[in-house]
């Protein structure tokens, strides 16, 4: 047992040793300890370096609102963790800390030289040095602003943990395993009530847990043995899961809430393994009883952040829980009662206790109780100062004035190891102001409690802002009868004694003799801010609290202000002369402590990151060293590489052999939407902008979609595959987008409409044959069909039988070549393709990828939505006129193209582009400009596909260029980073102007 | 995540939904009548009200049917569902 492991308690199992290191050397503490609580037993105070200055810091709190002992653990590059909080790490085995922020070391760290400059380096500091000379900022102040930034080291390998999901619906969530939680739930469960409770410790029972004394007595036993017994209660309710290790992240509308559960994080090394680390829980509850507890607020005066002063309420959970004594010769500083516990509790273990306090008396039992036992108080005093560089050595101690606004009289000097601080309690609202719930502020004891307005909410114990044993207990009784409405809430007749505080005082930034600009009081302690910081951003103008808390800093560190919130709010409201609670608080946002990326993202990782969509003729491409492409979800074959062709080379061929005898590409990933109804024609023609009621069974057309705002939004080819049936054709990318919203036009502007839409896309496999050779490939697959241009006709649609398989033949050409797509029930895609490959063998029939079909189509000009338009361009825009029909009355679009707007004639219009020398090919997205020395350069358009043919054994590009349709023969430029291509603005179809390859 | 009465499947989550924005504004019968400043007003302009606003819902991944909701976007509070074509409660 080490000097300061001083008390036995049922917590600590102190018949078992755990060892671990912390900044390389090994230490031991028991198993139910935390990480603080070990370090503290072997006399570790100094844990880290604050974030600005460099300040030596140490462990502060015991809890979630730790700002100093964060920590990284483990070293390893996948598994390592940083800024983890000391104070919720529960000690296992094995287990590697470090401390952050510190180099070369913790006990001798460089950065603390920005400890003697502070005063040049105040809030805003950045803002305003940084500003010049301009040409300094990438290449020195950048790279210096970010060697500082941040805390720890994060990990440079992929997360090998496994997170988890999990829904959950109950009738009640209670948050939080204190007193009030434990009665909530009690009562909640008794009463046939599904109920979950959460709690972020391992064990139940908060701070009554531990409280321990004679002052503090429910229903004849102290609150601690009361609560006890309750809890051993409560574990055996059937209807009640009781999850420990778990805290709640978020508290969204309609009572959505997300919880962390640690799973395997204390579990020693060799334990891990295999196990879920985190589980996110994702709960629906019908009501939720918020009794999150109360954080102890610190003190501000000078110089308040040397290790070895800690929160009152923690030195006393670290005494009475973990059996932890901060120091051995301790002050208290306090403006309340609460830390007259911490006082007495000391006092009973033989530890020396004086006390200081800024009120001028206190009547109650406890105060009484120190009193009584001899404890030196030390009434209308204040702490001016403290020393000791890497841990507390003495304070002074003054007066305070009347009025508590300076101090007087003489300084007194105390000699100490450790200085307990309590400045009061906020409660912790931050779930209910998620939810939606409002504040009122509570000018006794300046707190922020909650405004319940809500049905489905309520807010119970500290967290409610009720302090005192008997409040507590009563309040939440009776609360929680009326939120579920129940008569009997089985704590109605409870007896509670406890030690009532009357007399309150507060004074957010305590007084001092020197100037303010002198003094160290620390506010964020995380961030460094202090008080004066929080006086210079109001002397430079900020009056929002939110602006005050941005250019300072306060509050934006990995504790998000836990701490130091109220206090900075308390300064700008007494500096500002206003009252506090008309500024209101900044925003309490999720998650209410850190949140893993894994728990966020569960089990959505690597292969379940997205769902893959393969083509039945997928593994033939596998087969036959396809390299893929991703479109929307589906894997396309990009391009087919013979002995090790690169991509250009590949696609070279490809084309040439599409153009020179046959290509086949898969097509099955088009969009493909079966539409019937007798009003399908009359559908059809609302939403194309072309005609459709004359199209004959059996024929097919090519349409274009419009948005409302007349912007092209897909295309496609739809075959009339019967009176009152259609198969529609869409982009890949578009045809989800497409099928909502043909249903929305459906079921909302046209309900009258009598037309049903089928998403077929998955159920039909395709594939595409095109070239010279083509027809002839067709013949040997249907040898019973005649394929003469009169039988068989361009955009026209047959059954046919190939193995017995049923299959559409459609005959519609995308690479302007003689083409037939032959569609077949998806099961029998690979069958199909197989037989095309083998028919096509003697013709050299060549497989094909989407760059190769992107090249073909380019050399025709046809456009590819979404490539060659980005919601900005109307078919006008792209010269696609001959679509639009003059006749119909209405189309969905129409209306937009006469548009003041969309009949400027400066708009980006669709154009082809040769480069001078033929062999230079354009970038895609590459701007293009008319005059070079302008300047500013005017962009006026930019390179949307580009190729270089085989066929035409030039560069082909297409572009969409300001005015674009009367500029054939101009020349202009692209100019690249180290030099202007010359271009000449061409026709956009560049090969068979006159379509005869399409009856070849 | 709001709870989202479908007319048509009951309560679900909202993540089976998504919005179509404001509600009944309806396609102008005869577009090609209307000045550019009136099919502008259609095509462009919507309230975005903090406050009770009524607005287009589509259970997609559910029944895919759209239908009309009353939300308060300040609280989102859902006042009403109802289905398309039906008369706005008055709230």
């Amino acid at each position: 047992m080490t000097k300061y492991r001083i008390n036995k308690t049922r917590f600590v199992d102190q018949t078992k040793t755990v060892s671990f290191t912390f900044d390389g050397k090994k230490y031991h503490g028991f198993e139910g300890d935390t990480l603080a609580s070990a370090l503290l037993s072997n006399g570790i105070h100094l844990v880290g370096r604050s974030f600005k200055y460099h300040r030596p810091r140490g462990i502060m709190s015991c809890g979630s609102e730790e700002p100093n002992a964060i920590c990284q653990i483990n070293d390893n590059t996948d598994l390592t963790e940083p800024n983890a909080r000391a104070t919720e790490i529960e000690l296992y085995e094995g287990l590697k800390a470090s401390s952050q922020n510190c180099w070369p070391s913790l006990n001798f760290d460089i950065g603390g030289i920005n400890n003697l400059i502070a005063t040049f380096i105040p809030a805003g500091f950045y803002y305003k040095t940084f500003m010049w000379p301009k040409s300094f900022w990438k290449k020195i102040y950048e790279p210096l602003i970010r060697l500082s930034a941040g805390l720890g080291k994060s990990p440079t390998q992929p997360d090998p943990d496994i997170y988890d999901h999990k829904h959950e619906h109950c009738d009640v969530l209670v948050i939080g395993g204190g007193i009030s939680g434990i009665i909530s739930a009690k009562i909640a469960a008794k009463n046939n009530l599904k109920t979950i409770l959460i709690e972020d410790k391992n064990i139940l029972g908060g701070s009554t847990i531990y409280q321990n004394n004679k002052n503090f007595i429910i229903d004849n036993q102290k609150s601690n043995e009361w609560l006890m017994n309750e809890i051993s209660e409560l574990e055996k309710l059937d209807n009640l899961i009781i999850k420990t290790r778990t805290s709640l992240a978020a508290f969204h509308s309609y009572n959505y809430l997300l919880a962390k559960e640690n799973i395997s994080d204390h579990l020693p090394l060799d334990k891990k393994n295999g196990s879920i680390r985190q589980r996110l829980w994702k709960i629906r509850a019908d009501k939720v009883i918020v009794a999150a507890g109360a954080i102890e607020r610190p003190l501000i005066f000078n110089n308040n952040d040397r290790p070895g002063i800690i929160l009152a309420n923690s030195v006393k959970k670290y005494l009475d829980f973990y059996g932890v004594s901060t120091g051995l010769n301790n002050i208290i500083f306090t403006n309340n009662d609460s830390a007259y516990e911490t006082a007495v509790s000391l006092f009973e273990k033989g530890i020396s206790v004086k006390i200081v306090d800024i009120r001028k008396k206190s009547s109650s039992n406890i105060v009484k109780n120190a009193d009584d036992l001899g404890i030196k108080i030390y009434w209308n005093s204040t702490v001016v100062n403290t020393f000791g560089y890497k841990k507390i050595k003495s304070i002074e101690i003054m007066n305070l004035s009347e009025d508590g606004s300076n101090v007087t009289g003489n300084k007194h000097k105390i000699q100490c190891d450790c200085l307990s601080i309590s400045g009061g309690w906020t409660p912790m609202v931050h779930m209910h102001t998620q939810s939606g719930g409002k504040l009122d502020f509570r000018e006794i004891d300046q707190v922020f409690v909650p405004t319940e307005k809500s049905e489905n909410h309520i807010n119970v114990g500290s967290c409610n802002g009720d302090f005192e044993l008997e409040e507590i207990v009563k309040n939440t009784n009776n609360k929680v009868k009326k939120f579920l409405n129940i008569n009997e809430g089985g704590f109605d007749k409870i007896s509670v004694f406890c030690s009532k505080e009357s007399e309150k005082k507060n004074i957010w930034l305590l007084p001092n003799t020197i100037s303010e600009s002198k003094t160290k009081s620390f506010i964020d302690f995380q961030n460094d801010s202090t008080a004066k910081d929080i006086k210079l951003a109001l002397r430079e103008g900020f009056k929002s609290i939110e602006h005050v808390k941005r250019y300072t800093t306060t509050g934006m560190a990995t504790d998000q202000g836990k701490l130091s919130n109220m206090h900075a709010l308390g300064i700008i409201a007494d500096t500002a002369g206003v009252k506090m609670g008309s500024l209101g608080t900044t925003t309490f946002r999720p998650p209410f402590t850190p949140l893993t990326f894994g728990a966020i993202v569960g089990r959505s990782v690597g292969k379940f990151f997205d769902i893959v969509r393969k083509t039945s003729i997928h593994e033939w491409h596998v087969q036959n060293n396809a390299k893929f492409e991703n479109v929307g979800q589906w894997k396309r074959p990009w391009y087919y590489p013979i002995n090790n062709e690169n991509l250009h080379e590949a696609v070279q061929r490809e084309s040439k052999a599409a153009r020179d005898s046959a290509g086949i590409l898969d097509a099955s990933t088009l969009g493909k939407i079966d539409i019937q109804g007798s009003d399908a024609s009359e559908f059809l023609n609302r939403v194309y902008t072309n005609a459709w009621l004359k199209l004959g069974i059996g024929k097919c057309r090519y349409g274009l979609m419009l948005n409302e705002d007349g912007m092209v939004y897909d295309d496609g080819v739809t075959t009339r595959l019967g009176e009152n049936h259609y198969l529609m054709t869409t982009t890949t990318g578009g045809a989800a987008n497409v099928l909502s919203k043909l249903e929305d036009y459906l079921q909302t502007e046209w309900p009258e409409l009598d037309v049903y839409l089928t998403s077929v896309t998955d159920h039909y496999s395709t594939a595409s044959i095109c070239g010279p050779n083509s027809k002839k490939i067709l013949k040997k697959l249907f040898p019973n069909k005649d394929f003469s241009d009169e039988a068989f006709p361009h955009m026209s649609y047959q059954d046919a039988i190939i193995d017995k398989i049923e299959c559409r033949i459609m005959r519609i050409s995308f690479t302007g070549e003689l083409s037939y797509e032959i569609n077949v029930e998806s099961k029998y895609g690979k069958s199909l393709w197989e037989n095309c490959i083998a028919a096509g063998e003697e013709y050299k029939i060549t497989p094909y990828g989407t760059e190769t079909m992107h090249l073909l189509r380019a050399e025709k000009g046809f456009i590819i939505v979404g490539q060659d338009t980005d919601g900005t361009m109307t078919p006008i825009d792209l010269q696609m006129d001959w679509i639009v029909s003059k006749k119909k009355y209405d189309f969905i679009g129409k209306r937009s193209l006469y548009r003041s707007d969309t009949m400027r004639e400066d708009r980006k219009q669709l154009v082809g582009l040769l480069t001078d020398d033929p062999n230079e090919i354009l970038e895609e997205g590459a701007q293009i400009v008319s005059e070079l020395d302008k300047k500013p350069v005017e962009m006026i358009g930019h390179v949307t596909s580009s190729y270089f043919s085989p066929n035409l054994n030039k560069s082909i590009a297409l572009a969409v260029v300001k005015g674009g349709k009367k500029m054939n023969g101009q020349k202009l430029f692209v100019p690249m980073e180290n030099k202007n291509i010359n271009v000449t603005v061409s026709d956009f179809i560049f090969l068979d102007k006159e379509n005869k390859r399409i009856n070849a | 995540m709001f709870v989202i009465n479908c007319p048509y499947c009951g309560e679900r989550d909202q993540s089976e939904f998504s919005c179509g924005g404001e509600a009944h504004i309806v396609r102008p019968k005869q577009p090609t009548e209307l000045s550019d400043d009136e099919w502008a007003e259609y095509l462009f302009m919507r309230k975005n009200i903090k406050g009770v606003q009524f607005e287009r819902w589509n259970h997609a991944h559910g029944c895919r049917k759209w239908f009309n909701m009353v939300r308060d976007t300040s609280n989102d509070k859902i006042h009403a569902v109802y289905k398309m074509g039906e008369k706005p409660p008055v709230i």
